[in-house]
This record gives C-alpha cells, sequence and structure tokens, in this order.
C-alpha cells in the first residue's frame, strides 16, 4: 500500500537562506511521524509548504500514492490535511460548535447556520476518539488542553485523515500532555496518521513511531524510538554531543540570602495572584518554583525584583528589608534578573548589544563618568562579554532584535550573570531556546551556584525545574502547596502537586521547614 | 534542474540580481534615502497638480493634446523656477548684481537665499521639540502652543527690561522664552507620567490656552500703549538677536543658534547617561521599568525639555525677525515640525536638514505666488503628500522597488508616534 503521505525533495529557499533543502518524509496510515529539530531548523516551513501556505521551489508531494499540487490551505483541506498551529487559531467568545463550524458551515435553507446539525457531529467525533468536549461550552471559558481537543475536533469535522501537530505540548502541564498523547494514540487505532512536530526529546521517543531529524533545512537522519535513545537524537539535532543530564554537584547550602514571609501581590486588575507566600532560598543552592503558568509565578517574581509593589508580606535580603525598594535599588545590592519576557522587559529590540548589555549598570563606573557614558569602555566590555557568553553575532554594534531567541537570551544572561552576584531570578530563563542555548544557560546558572548565589529559578518546564533544582516549590493559585527536596520526589509527584493534588506525596518530604 | 546543488548553495546570489539592484538593495538599507524618495516624488506629483491645475492645458487639449502636456509641464517648469528663485535667488539677476557691484543690489539678489534660512530657524527649534519627544515615546501636538508662551516670554523680558547689555539682555530673553514653553510642556508630562492622561488630548488642550492667553495678553498687560491692535510694544534694541548684513537680509544669529542647540541635542540623547534613559523609555518602557529607570522623571524632564525646544522657537522669531509679537506671528510652525520631526526620522541631523527644506520651500512659495501665480496652498500639499511617503514607507517602497531593509529601528519609532 502507498504511504498516506509522501514529501519527495520538498526544497525551499529564502533570500540568503536555504529553508528545505531536498526533503524526503513519507508518512504512513495509522503512524505518529515526529519531526525532531530545533528552532528554526526548517520545520514549520515545511509544514507550511505542505499546507498550502508556502510554494516550494522543489519537490513533490505525494497523498496516498496520487501526486498533489497544494496552492492554498483550501487544497491541503480537501486532500484531507490538517494542522494545530502552535497558537490556536481559536475565537474566544464563540462556542466549541461556532468554533468547529467556522470555515465549514453546516446551513439550513441556504443561510441559517444549522448549530443542531453540527453539534451532533461534534458529539459523534468526541465520543469516537474519545475526545470529551461540551459543543456549547464557550471557548474562553476551557482549560488549554480542552481548547487544543477543539482544534482536533476541527480537523477531524472536516474529515482529515493526516494530522499536523506543531509543538502541541508547549502549552500543556504534563498530565495534560500525558492526556493528548493518549488521544493521539486513539486517533492512530482509527486510521489517522499524524505528523508531531517537536524539540523535545522525551515527548518524541515516547509516542511516535517514526522520527525524522532535521538540522538547517536537511534531513540529518530517520530513525525509531528503539534505535535511538534521548542521547543520540539530541546530538542529531544539535550536531555534537550534548549533555542531556546536567552535572551537578551536591548544593552546600550557606546564609539565607532572600527570604519572603507571608508575600501577597496583586495583578492590575487588583486579583489576589500571590496569596501568602513564603519561603527562603540560601547561598549556594537553587530554589526551583514549579507551577503551571499563570498561578502567581510572575507576579512573585516582580514583587522580589522591585518590579510590582507587594500588597502585604516583607521580603528581606540578607536580613534586610528590601519590600520597599525598588528595581535598581535592588540589584545594586547583589541581585540578577533574568525576566520572563525577554523582548518585552529584557531587551530594548532596537538597541544594539552594547548598549543592551549596560541596560542596567550603564549610569555606573566605568560606563560612564558623570553625566557622559562611557562609549568606548561599553564596546570593550561588551565585545568581551559576547566572546565569554558566546553570543553569535557579526559584532556588538548589532541591533538585539536581529539575533536568533536563543542569541538574545545568551545577551541577557551575560549582562546578568557578569556581575559579582549574591541572588539570581531567573524566570523562565530557557523557553522557546534550542537545546545548545539551554545546555549551556543550565550550565551558567548552576555555576553561579557553585559560585555561593543563591539562585531562584522559576519555570514551567518540568524537566528543566528536575534537573536545576536543590529544593522544589510548587505555585498552585498563587500558594506555595509545597516545598519538597528535589531528590526526594520524581516528576509525576511535582507534576501533580501543579495540578495542585496534594494527598497522595508522602510526609518526608516535607521534613524540613 | 537535475544535479544536486551541494551544500554551498545556501549562500548562492540569485542569477538575475544585476549590478544596479544589487546597488538600489544596498542604498535602500540606508535611512536617508526613503525621506529623499519622499520629496523627490512630492516635487513630481507636486508638479503634475500644477500642471492639473492650470486652465489653459485644458483648453489646448480639446486642439492638440501634446501641446497639452506641454503647456502643463512649462507651467510646472515657471512654478518651480519661481519656487526656486524665490528660494535661492535668481541666479541671472546674481550674476548680474556682482557685474555691477553695486553692495545694496548685491544684498537684494542674494536675500532670497538667507531669508530662507531664517525662515528653517523656527522649524529647527520645534523640529527638535517634536523628535525630542518622539524619542521618549512621546507625541508632542503642543510645539505650536509652547512656540507661543516661549514667544510671550521672550518678548515682556525683551520689552520690559531696561538698561543691561545685550550680552545678557539676550540670553536672558532667549531663556524667558525656553521656560514658557517648558511650563507648557511641563503640564501634560505631569499629567501623563503621575496620572496617564494621554499628551496628545492634553498637549492640544494647552494649545487653545496658549493662543487664548496669548490674545487676553496682548489686549492687556503686553499691549503696546500708543495702540489699538493687539500687539505687543518693540523689544529693546540689546535684546535683539545681531544681523550679519545690512537690510535687507534681516539673517541673525539665531540661526546658529538653532545649528547648536541641535548639536546639543545630539549630544544630550546619545552621548549622555540622561539620553539613554530617555530613549530606553520610548524605545521600551518596560525594559527600562526593568532597569531600574524612573519612567516618571523622564516623562515629565522630556516633555519639559521638549516645551523649552518650541519654545525657543518662539523666541527666536520675536528676539531675531519681528521684534514684537502679534497674534498672527506664527505660520503653524509647530504643527508643521511633527511633520518635520517625522521626515528627519527624530534625529536632529535630519530635522535640521529637513528644517533647511521646509523653510526653503515655505520662502520660495511666496515668491511662486507672486511671480507664476501658483497659490501658497501647493507647498501645503506638498509637503502633505511628502510626510504620507514618508509615514507610509512601503509606498515609497513599492514604487521605487527597494528591498525592506532588516532591522526593527523602524518599527520601534512607529511605536512612539501613537505615544
Amino acid at each position: 500500500m502507498a504511504p498516506v503521505l509522501e514529501l519527495r525533495g520538498i526544497t525551499k529557499r529564502f533570500p540568503g537562506v536555504l529553508a528545505n533543502d531536498h526533503i524526503n518524509l513519507t508518512l504512513d496510515k495509522g503512524q505518529i511521524h515526529a519531526l525532531l529539530g530545533e528552532n528554526g531548523a526548517g520545520k514549520t516551513t515545511l509544514m507550511n509548504i505542505l499546507y498550502g501556505l508556502y510554494q516550494p521551489d522543489e519537490g513533490e508531494i505525494f497523498v496516498k500514492g496520487e501526486k498533489l499540487q497544494v496552492h492554498s490551505p483550501t487544497d491541503a483541506i480537501t486532500a484531507g490535511i490538517g494542522m494545530v498551529h502552535q497558537h490556536f487559531m481559536l475565537i474566544p467568545v464563540f462556542t466549541v460548535t461556532e468554533n468547529v463550524m467556522l470555515g465549514d458551515e453546516t446551513t439550513v435553507a441556504g443561510e441559517v447556520l444549522d448549530r443542531k446539525a453540527a453539534a451532533e457531529k461534534i458529539r459523534h467525533i468526541s465520543e469516537t476518539f474519545h475526545l470529551q468536549v461540551d459543543p456549547d461550552a464557550f471557548v474562553a471559558d476551557l482549560p488549554v488542553g480542552v481548547q487544543q481537543r477543539v482544534e482536533i475536533i476541527k480537523l477531524l469535522y472536516r474529515e482529515a485523515d493526516i494530522l499536523i501537530l506543531d509543538e502541541p505540548t508547549a502549552v500543556l502541564t504534563p498530565q495534560e500532555a500525558d492526556e493528548l498523547f493518549g488521544i493521539l494514540e486513539g486517533l492512530t487505532e482509527k486510521g489517522k496518521s499524524i505528523i508531531f512536530i517537536s524539540h523535545k526529546l522525551r515527548e518524541v521517543a515516547k509516542i511516535a513511531d517514526q522520527i525524522t531529524v532535521i538540522r538547517l533545512g536537511k534531513v540529518v537522519g530517520s530513525t525509531t524510538p528503539k534505535n535511538a535513545d534521548e542521547n543520540k537524537l539530541a546530538s542529531m539535532m544539535v550536531g555534537r554531543d550534548v549533555l542531556l543530564r546536567v552535572d551537578k554537584k551536591p548544593a552546600k547550602p550557606g546564609k539565607t540570602i532572600l527570604e519572603v514571609k507571608d508575600l501577597k501581590v496583586t495583578d492590575e486588575r487588583h486579583h489576589l495572584t500571590v496569596d501568602g507566600v513564603s519561603f527562603e532560598v540560601k547561598a549556594g543552592e537553587i530554589l526551583g518554583v514549579a507551577g503551571v503558568q499563570g498561578n502567581g509565578q510572575t507576579e512573585l517574581v516582580e514583587a522580589v525584583t522591585g518590579l510590582r509593589q507587594p500588597f502585604s508580606g516583607t521580603i528581606t535580603f540578607e536580613g534586610k528589608d528590601i519590600t520597599e525598594f525598588g528595581p535598581r535599588a535592588i540589584t545594586e545590592l547583589g541581585s540578577a534578573h533574568i525576566p520572563e519576557d525577554r523582548q518585552r522587559d529584557g531587551l530594548v529590540l532596537s538597541y544594539p548589544i552594547a548598549d543592551n548589555m549596560v541596560l542596567n549598570t550603564y549610569y555606573q563606573k566605568p560606563f560612564a563618568k558623570g553625566v557622559l557614558l562611557q562609549e568606548k569602555t561599553i564596546l570593550e566590555t561588551a565585545n568581551q562579554l559576547v566572546k565569554d557568553f558566546d553570543v553569535r553575532t557579526p559584532s556588538a554594534m548589532t541591533h538585539v532584535g536581529n539575533l536568533s531567541g536563543g542569541n538574545q537570551q545568551k545577551v541577557i544572561v551575560a549582562r546578568e550573570l557578569s556581575r559579582p552576584l549574591k541572588l539570581v531570578v531567573a524566570s523562565q530563563p530557557t523557553r522557546g531556546l534550542d537545546v545548545g542555548s539551554i545546555e549551556y544557560i543550565h550550565k551558567q546558572l548552576i555555576d553561579r551556584r557553585d559560585k555561593g548565589a543563591a539562585v531562584l529559578l522559576v519555570s514551567s518546564e518540568l524537566d528543566e525545574i528536575m534537573q536545576l533544582s536543590d529544593r522544589i516549590a510548587v505555585m498552585f493559585r498563587g500558594r506555595i502547596i509545597d516545598i519538597v527536596e528535589a531528590k526526594d520526589v520524581d516528576k509525576r509527584q511535582v507534576g501533580l502537586l501543579m495540578a495542585g493534588v496534594r494527598g497522595e506525596k508522602k510526609a518526608d518530604g516535607k521534613k524540613r521547614k | 534542474m537535475a544535479e544536486r546543488p551541494k551544500p554551498k548553495a545556501s549562500k548562492e546570489t540569485q542569477p538575475d540580481r544585476s549590478a544596479v539592484k544589487i546597488f538600489l538593495d544596498e542604498v535602500a538599507k540606508a535611512p536617508l534615502i526613503v525621506p529623499v524618495l519622499a520629496i523627490l516624488s512630492g516635487l513630481i506629483l507636486g508638479g503634475l497638480i500644477v500642471a492639473l491645475t492650470t486652465e489653459e492645458v485644458y483648453a489646448v487639449w480639446r486642439t492638440s493634446p501634446l501641446d497639452a502636456i506641454r503647456v502643463g509641464w512649462d507651467a510646472a517648469m515657471s512654478a518651480y523656477s519661481a519656487l526656486f528663485n524665490g528660494a535661492i535667488g535668481n541666479p541671472a539677476r546674481i550674476a548680474e548684481a556682482f557685474r555691477g557691484g553695486d553692495a545694496l543690489e548685491i544684498r537684494r539678489a542674494i536675500n532670497p537665499f538667507f531669508e530662507s534660512l531664517n525662515k528653517s530657524v523656527p522649524y529647527i527649534f520645534a523640529g527638535l521639540a517634536v523628535a525630542l519627544g518622539f524619542r521618549a515615546g512621546l507625541f508632542n501636538i503642543g510645539a505650536e502652543g509652547q512656540l507661543f508662551m516661549g514667544a510671550v516670554g521672550a518678548v515682556w523680558v525683551g520689552f520690559a527690561l531696561t538698561g543691561v547689555p545685550a550680552i545678557i539682555h539676550i540670553p536672558l530673553a532667549l531663556l524667558a522664552g525656553a521656560l514658557g514653553g517648558a511650563l507648557w510642556g511641563f503640564v501634560p508630562g505631569l499629567l501623563k507620567a503621575k496620572t496617564g492622561g494621554h499628551e496628545v488630548i492634553n498637549t492640544i488642550m494647552m494649545n487653545y490656552i496658549a493662543f487664548r492667553l496669548t490674545e487676553y495678553l496682548l489686549r492687556g498687560p503686553l499691549q503696546r500703549p500708543d495702540s489699538f491692535n493687539p500687539v505687543s510694544p518693540f523689544i529693546q534694541d540689546s535684546a535683539k538677536l545681531p544681523r550679519f548684513f545690512e537690510d535687507p537680509i534681516r539673517f541673525h544669529l539665531g540661526f546658529f543658534i538653532a545649528l547648536a542647540v541641535a548639536y546639543g541635542v545630539y549630544w544630550l540623547l546619545f552621548k549622555t547617561r540622561w539620553g539613554f534613559d530617555l530613549r530606553t523609555v520610548g524605545a521600551n518602557p518596560n525594559a527600562a521599568r526593568y532597569a531600574g529607570m524612573n519612567i516618571v522623571v523622564v516623562t515629565i524632564a522630556a516633555m519639559s525639555l521638549s516645551g523649552a525646544l518650541a519654545g525657543l522657537a518662539g523666541a527666536n522669531e520675536v528676539l531675531g525677525l519681528n521684534h514684537n509679537l502679534a497674534v498672527a506671528f506664527s505660520s503653524g510652525f509647530g504643527f508643521d515640525s511633527i511633520a518635520l520631526a517625522l521626515i528627519g526620522r527624530s534625529h536632529p541631523l535630519g530635522v535640521v536638514l529637513a528644517a533647511l527644506l521646509f523653510g526653503t520651500l515655505r520662502n520660495g512659495a511666496i515668491q511662486m505666488q507672486v511671480s507664476a501665480g501658483i497659490p501658497i496652498d501647493i507647498i501645503s500639499v506638498m509637503q502633505a503628500m511628502i510626510l504620507a511617503f514618508i509615514a507610509a514607507p512601503a509606498i515609497i517602497r513599492t514604487i521605487y522597488r527597494l528591498r525592506v531593509p532588516t532591522g526593527v529601528a523602524d518599527e520601534i519609532r512607529v511605536r512612539g508616534w501613537g505615544g
């Protein structure tokens, strides 16, 4: 039997870049084919070609043995190809049914929407494929995991046989991801075929039948989970050996650097998002704050770094009350802040690297004398930091906006970690970065810990928390639900805590406090 | 293509790229090319409008379209040559005057050029005011009102203070002008920083207050005692900005003060840590907060400074040219300066160049109206078109087939316009 989908020699050139270089890919019926590669490797370009958003310069696409010309997404949908984008294409104020119908409306007498028939069809789909969704619910009220199900239903509603999922787990909790994997397996059993795009090795190894690794626009290898472990996949993806396990010595905690007591913080809408949080971070240890996004971590970090005035409670730094301090005063105490949203808060994209390297120290000697900026000193320092922190750039005068995400983050890390430090607050430090950059930034954080800094790491990537933390605080709905020793817990237990479930954990994890 | 390209293929150059295209691409990256092409397009379209509004063209069209085109071309050319003569001077007349050797005639012949420079002075100051605001992410629509208050301050010190030497009197009068404008910038700055009240709305309101206040003052405390018109007394001789030539050339020290201030603004913005604060707040207020900058102070300071610069524009008109204050002393310098700051890309050098352009066009337009019978409004239309082209660089890029340059500096600026 011919494969469901076959790509032959797909090539796509953009000015100055070869985004896809003679890529071959074969998808068999009922299989999950993972497309693995770093950010910018060309995965998304390839899928956009398949989905009709781009036209290939060379190459052919075959669906069920027949050659297919895809000029637009409509062509792709007609051929039974559907795509779930990384950012959902749903309208929050519409119901599930309305969202699913959108673009493929069932009507009575020409113009009147037949919601009932559509809802019936959705119910049928959701039963057949075990995708529990209430057709009458408003999308805005649904959790992210369920919204994703709606996206999948949208494809099935259009009778897609080939489903493309672009980084589907990026927005999910570990539990939701597991549920998704269950759904995907159910779909393949019913004869659907799936292309699963990811840069996360673990999940690819877990669910794929076939793995194709892409690097710099080229297929560097095809394999199966049986024949390749995570380490091998990682080195294929990056093109060199990668340390997946972070190498770190046991922590040697010293005196308390940061202490937070009964902290309450409100957000812009005066909702209490941090609700009575207490913890301490000692010199020489990493405290990881785990939790699904939006459980108060952002506001917690803003309060600790002086960007947001707490509602009540105290924050002390080496015993000194800094609750009322602003960002500059806290920075001057020896604190670094790697912000959650690097482009929004951490960088001025229209500035050259050099100016960004001194963004919060420009007013101090030696970068300024009196009111005059010392451009030469700033440039020399920036050149040195670019070298030391391996920022890939033509020069230190390149605008930061022209750098890749990984290199942008390296600029921030270079700026923040190159000062004498007692405290490092790192919020989602590796979000959206490639394996090489992640590895590098992890090393830097551990290095700062070993040099005696207290590190507060906030991340919604559970792997990252597990690998780096000495202790783990789990946040749920504005509270710290528990603080545990990292060596006493496994991923599943932390995952449950992240979902707000406490009962199952053994008591020993809590002894310390 | 049968054979497989080598890995090097990723660096391949497209074969159809001619040398001209490569040159154009390179030029497209230079920040100045869009304004220059926009000005060129504005001039071309302006000529077209002149031709289309010449009635003779239509009369001839009926008999011979070809002749009509020629007539239209002639009309446009005579308009532009009148514009040139009015703005720079009539080359033939200048040559004649120098041959004749009569000093007065020479001064008369070269006067248009110096008058254009004079006209540029308020544009430079007000353009710098708006540009500085843009750099701080603030949209100062209030330059016109600040300019009025600057003129009021300067004229008051200019006539009321007596018995001081020029070396003291002139700086004091300029300072009073700057303070008047600064006050008018400070208020919306304070409202923006403390309450979030939008500076666009508040500067517009402040404009109206400034206009009416000026009228009131010119009918009351500042009115010339022997006049029934709303005009102020003439300023003391010691407050007048020195002129470099005898009549009719009015070219005065203000032009060089403006250039010095432009350099000062450049130095402040790009060489000092205050400028770094200001530009960071404008480019990314979130990052500015993150870096510990005081956005409230920067916003208030930037608006006050912007107002002071606009105030200097008014002071210069009063101290350098008019020597007294009348209600209609400004021909909308403050409003034109918004366009001008955009054309100059909010850079002091760009502002100076754009101001010279505006000053020259405005000055030449008067001559164009007199000798070619083209209404002065054509210059406003041209300015508007130049501005439209600059505000929408995509149009210019499409017309001239320029490639979109890499980099984000442009988009960041756009955010500034919205305030």
